[in-house]
């Protein structure tokens, strides 16, 4: 846009070759290597999800045995959240997060390096674990003692992948928070940043808090396993139910981190579609800042079914249907914002708008697991997987797919297709309801998640899902055609590429966003 | 226009009569509740999901009002607010109000459920991988509670029978209208005792003894699952309850003190190696095969093979030591001490010496066994 832009690029261009990205310390390029990892890493946790479904597709055992049907899921589960969902709002946050503020770069580039390239390690620790005797870990990806002090070898290897994965995520939070509270251009003060922007300074705080608390967990089964100690058994004095204290500790918390900068993209989409002003900018961010401090307060809802003191179970469900206030305070103010405004649907749209009606099924039933007597029917049945699964595939997945095709043309500087794109949200949606809403009906029937075979009562819903999950599971492959696509080519997008979208990235830089930019900071009125 | 408008009411009220008449039916819901507390918890869930749903019909009513209303495409121009106190204010206290109204009825169904105080009865049950031990304290009555579906049917050789995977060879057996204690505990890992018609789930835990208790309104046989993972054979440890009439509950338990006067082996008296033969080929059948496979090839290397295996046809103390007090380098392999009995330790290690392919010829007497218990 500026031609100031053009003239400082000269000679500061991204270097070719492998060792681009190896020794990158841009936050485009770490953004991108972010996206990438997160997406090999959803089809890696994708196969893993298949083979369940392919072996849950009829009563019986078929396909895989119950002991690595048991790795299956836990390495789905571990994959999933740590590779898939986390790095790929990492990866958001590194190409956006600096173009929203007016900074040029991440707070500390070398770190950021340094965080990204520790995934691939942990990731590699975590895939090869298969092929360790024994097979990998198979306790589930809650890693609950004294199973997990059971198993071979693979254990330890996860133990140590989740160490590094913590490392990585702590370093990434301290360079978020650095850069949004020190690298701020002129006149951006907090109360006027982009909502994607706030969500993810609490988000990384979030992180900061509870990475270490997860580290501690599984050191202390690392020392179970090998060290004498006895914190989670109780012959040695120990409390296998500490464990899990600790676990939800980090666990609860870590559900925000997967769903506040899903907040944050689609309040970026919503508003841009519509034509209009973020309802109620200032409730979002208090509502964000609640959800962030109860969500320390209600981790034992997880440990309903454990045995707590009664007052515990009262108080655990008070507080975690305090949640549902905020939560809902933001659905309104989408509905809101929407309400009198000039609507188009372009893809990012279609799958903000499917993120608000099916995240709030998930926040539904969400409620329902919040009543204590009700949860204990429900607990550890595929109620709960619907329940995660629709706040995290059409929450937090959702949201991801909205922000690529909302910010690509920003990224790439072409228009992705629009038909292909389209395509991909009616098969996601679509086949995301086959896949998940039947498995409400499953839970509430009876049926306990995490195992192989079931009793003949459940077939009829099993087939149904597992229909879905490989319709949902190759959808996603339209996805990776519209990338590569768009990378290619197409047709040039224009640097305001949504004419409501009034982000500096889209009001101050051209499309494609040159290597460097905002090397001179903007002022903001 | 206005009757087109009724009969769309009608039409939706019917629509929401047929999936109330649906919701009765248990592929769509929770079972049909057998206890009281099961009832409240029943009843609760209805209640929580018709707020829902009314919840869910207005606020995306007015989503998609506004989805069909305000677009561009059909020339609507965006307005320009972006704030409005008083209705902000009123979105958040709404919410508030129906939260507590569903809060007070949860809270007094928690504190009914907690109530195990002053039961009529009491039964153990502690869990193993892969199954399930009840014991009646008062009558002297303890037995194991086994997967009883054929491996023929989970490996699709034969036709799956109608309780599939919810069927066992002894269940649980109460007394109706009676309240029941149950005291729950695990020897391994964590596992959980659950049966959704009684209203209950409950973790059992090594080392900790949780308690959960229900009522049973009418005599009949109810399934539930372990539902906590495990291990392997998570998937394969059913729960059946048999709630009986007081008087063919006492039928039934004076058969199983009888039973169990007969069934016990004198573990003074020394065996032949064909009677130590015959009796550990059940005791493996029960507690061995799962992982060692009936064959004894194992699948390795989670679960070793037991022919030619350097603990089975090597010294006997090793072996001994290694079924009565788990494995030292592999977790997987569980101690026995506390489930068999000296006559059952002694056949099943008889056994696995002499069968499966093995034949160091060693025998192994209860006499052995008891001398090394302290």
């Amino acid at each position: 846009m500026e031609a100031t832009h053009a003239h400082d690029d000269h000679g500061h261009g991204a270097p070719a070759g492998l060792m681009r990205w190896v020794t990158t310390t841009n936050h485009k390029d770490i953004g991108t290597l972010y996206l990438w990892f997160a997406f090999i890493m959803l089809l890696a946790g994708g196969t893993l999800a298949l083979l369940i479904r392919a072996e849950l597709f009829q009563p019986g055992l078929q396909v895989v045995n119950p002991d690595f049907f048991n790795q299956l899921t836990t390495l789905h589960g571990l994959i999933m959240v740590f590779g898939a969902i986390m790095p790929a709002f990492v990866g958001f946050a590194n190409w956006q997060v600096p173009m929203m503020i007016g900074a040029p770069d991440m707070a500390f580039p070398r770190m950021n390096n340094w965080s990204f390239w520790l995934l691939p390690v942990a990731a590699g620790l975590l895939i090869s674990s298969f092929f360790v005797p024994g097979g990998a870990s198979s306790g589930g990806w809650t890693m609950y003692a004294p199973l997990f002090l059971q198993g071979g070898i693979s254990n330890d290897m996860t133990i140590f992948a989740v160490h590094i994965l913590g490392i990585s995520s702590i370093m990434g939070a301290i360079n978020i928070v650095t850069t949004i509270l020190n690298l701020r251009a002129p006149g951006m003060t907090l109360m006027k940043m982009p909502l994607f922007v706030w969500t993810w300074l609490i988000t990384a705080y979030l992180l900061i808090a509870v990475m270490p608390v997860l580290a501690g967990a599984v050191t202390m089964l690392l020392t179970d396993r090998h060290f004498g100690t006895s914190f989670f058994n109780a012959a040695g004095g120990g409390d296998p139910i500490m464990f899990q204290h600790i676990f939800w500790f980090f666990g609860h918390p870590e559900v925000y981190i997967m769903i506040l900068p899903a907040f944050g993209i689609v309040s970026q989409i919503i508003p841009a579609f519509a034509r209009k002003p973020l309802f109620g900018y200032a409730s979002m961010v208090y509502a964000t800042s609640s959800i962030a401090i109860l969500s320390f307060i209600v981790w034992a809802h997880h440990m309903f079914t454990t045995g707590l003191p009664t007052a515990a179970q009262l108080f655990f469900m008070y507080a975690t249907m305090l949640i549902a206030i905020p939560t809902g305070v933001k659905v309104f103010n989408w509905v809101a914002t929407m309400w009198k405004g000039s609507m188009t649907f372009e893809t990012p749209m279609l799958f903000a708008i499917a993120f608000v009606c099916l995240f709030t099924i998930g926040g539904f039933s969400g409620l329902v697991l919040a009543i204590t007597p009700v949860d204990i029917q429900l607990q550890e049945t595929y109620y709960v997987v619907a329940h995660f699964h629709y706040v995290l595939v059409s929450g937090a997945l959702f949201s991801i797919f909205a922000g690529v095709y909302f910010w690509l043309p920003k990224w790439t500087g072409h228009m992705y297709d629009e038909k292909l794109g389209k395509l991909h949200f009616w098969m996601s949606t679509i086949f995301f309801n086959i896949l998940f809403f039947p498995m409400h009906f499953l839970g509430l029937a009876g049926m306990p998640r995490r195992i192989p075979d079931y009793g003949l009562q459940f077939a009829d819903w099993n087939m149904v899902a597992s229909i879905g999950g490989f319709g949902f599971g190759l959808s996603q492959l339209i996805l990776l055609v519209v990338v590569l696509k768009c990378i290619k080519g197409g047709e040039k997008a224009a640097a305001r590429t949504w004419e409501g979208a009034d982000s500096l990235e889209w009001t101050h830089l051209p499309s494609p966003a040159p290597y460097h930019t905002f090397e001179v900071p903007p002022t903001v009125k | 226009m206005r009757s087109k408008l009724r009969s769309l009411a009608l039409g939706w009220g019917t629509f929401l009569m047929s999936m109330a008449a649906l919701a009765e039916e248990s592929k769509y819901n929770l079972p049909t509740p057998k206890s009281v507390v099961a009832q409240e918890i029943f009843d609760l869930h209805i209640l929580i999901m018709w707020v829902c749903a009314g919840i869910f019909v207005v606020v995306f009513g007015v989503m998609f009002y506004s989805i069909w209303k305000h677009r561009k495409s059909v020339g609507h121009q965006a307005a320009h607010f972006h704030e409005n106190t008083q209705i902000e204010i009123i979105w958040t206290v709404i919410p508030f109000v129906i939260l507590i109204a569903m809060a007070i009825p949860a809270s007094k169904t928690v504190l009914n459920m907690r109530d195990a105080s002053s039961p009529d009865m009491t039964v153990k049950v502690v869990a193993y991988q892969w199954k399930w031990e009840y014991e009646y304290p008062a009558d002297g009555v303890k037995f194991l509670s086994n997967l009883s579906t054929p491996r023929d049917q989970i490996e699709g050789n034969a036709k799956k029978g109608e309780h599939y995977l919810l069927e066992v060879d002894n269940p649980l057996v109460v007394p109706v209208g009676k309240k029941v204690r149950l005291l729950i505990t695990a020897n391994d890992v964590i596992h959980a005792w659950s049966v959704q018609a009684l209203g209950i789930k409950q973790d059992a835990i090594p080392g900790f003894i949780k308690d959960a208790w229900f009522k049973a309104e009418t005599p009949g046989t109810f399934r539930g699952q372990c539902s906590e993972l495990c291990g392997k054979d998570h998937g394969f440890m059913p729960i059946v309850v048999e709630v009986k009439t007081q008087e063919d509950y006492d039928k039934w338990l004076a058969e199983q003190k009888s039973k169990t006067a007969a069934v016990t082996l004198d573990p003074n008296k020394t065996y032949s190696m064909d009677e130590l033969k015959a009796h550990g080929e059940k005791v493996y059948a029960k507690n061995c095969a799962a992982c060692h496979q009936a064959t004894g090839a194992g699948t390795p290397p989670v679960f070793p093979a037991l022919t030619g295996s350097p603990v089975a046809t090597g010294p006997k103390a090793g072996h001994i030591d290694i079924v009565m007090n788990g494995g030292k380098k592999n977790p997987a392999m569980a101690a026995f001490a506390k489930q068999l009995n000296d006559v059952d330790l002694a056949a099943v290690i008889t056994y696995e010496r002499n069968a499966l392919g093995n034949a160091t010829g060693d025998l192994v007497q209860p006499a052995d066994i008891k001398a090394l218990r302290k």
